[in-house]
């Protein structure tokens, strides 16, 4: 009988804090994490709407490709024009 | 029932409301998470299919200015000469001269020619072909030569020294200077309609 008596006040006074203690961090940890993925959002939809001229590197691909070629015209044309060292 | 027994139990039922209150509460928060992670999702999924082809368009984009660089810089070395070449990319973009010998596979000092000539005249002294600019010293003798370095422009015009006359001994034939304006004469009228044109 004594040993229950023991064993109730270590339930008591032990076992039910330290559960209490460990949910209420679990508890804490999850409401922390719920402001960042808040706040994560419009993050996210400014990063993907910042990306939107990403298309334009195609243009700025073919852009490269004729300019490249143009300068490869005039230096042809400069490379007849001019005599060697 | 004894009262060690209903301690128990309240102190059992104590830690299973403790459990309840706190892991419901624990997957409400967990549900608003998922929620949010649900939203945000989507925008990064759209930023990882946007920035997809990033990396395919700017290697194509650096390869075709690789092979324009190359193509200057060979044209560059060509014509200014190896020693010149670095040179005169150092005097336009200030650095750039050292990479040019790394592509050439040498070192050593470049010799920034813009420090010595201004940009006109180094294309001056570049179509007259003198001498490796940036080599020597910037006192001595003119590098340009007046005579032998205009025989390309003279061997454009058929006669460098002017106009000359279309039969032997007849005047020298200088088409006139086109007439502008509201008032000018139409183009292949003649002479003599102007002078018609004048007694009226």
């Amino acid at each position: 009988m004594t040993l229950w008596w023991i064993g109730n006040v270590v339930l008591l006074l032990v076992i039910v804090p330290v559960v209490v203690i460990l949910l209420r961090g679990v508890l804490n940890a999850a409401k922390a994490v719920t402001p960042a993925v808040d706040a994560l959002r419009p993050v996210a939809e400014a990063a993907s709407k910042d990306l939107d001229a990403v298309e334009l590197l195609n243009t700025t691909q073919e852009q490269v490709s004729q300019t490249v070629a143009v300068v490869a015209n005039y230096g042809a044309s400069l490379d007849t024009i001019l005599e060697d060292a | 029932m004894e009262a060690a027994a209903v301690v128990t139990l309240i102190a059992v039922v104590l830690v299973i409301l403790a459990l309840v209150t706190y892991l419901v509460a624990v997957i409400l928060e967990l549900r608003k998470i998922t929620a949010g992670l649900d939203a945000v999702i989507g925008s990064v999924g759209g930023i990882v299919r946007k920035s997809r082809p990033v990396n395919g368009v700017v290697e194509s984009i650096n390869s075709d200015l690789s092979a324009g660089t190359d193509l200057l810089e060979g044209l560059l070395e060509k014509k200014a000469g190896r020693d010149d070449a670095a040179g005169l990319v150092e005097s336009v973009f200030p650095g750039a001269g050292a990479s040019v010998l790394e592509r050439q596979g040498r070192t050593g000092e470049v010799k920034n020619i813009g420090e010595v000539y201004t940009r006109g005249a180094v294309q001056l002294a570049r179509l007259g072909r003198e001498s490796p600019l940036g080599a020597g010293a910037m006192s001595g003798a003119a590098l340009r030569d007046p005579t032998n370095s205009s025989a390309a422009a003279r061997m454009l015009y058929t006669h460098p020294s002017g106009p000359v006359a279309d039969e032997p001994g007849g005047a020298r034939h200088r088409p006139r200077s086109p007439t502008i304006g509201t008032e000018a004469q139409e183009e292949g009228a003649s002479a003599s309609d102007e002078s018609k044109e004048s007694g009226r």
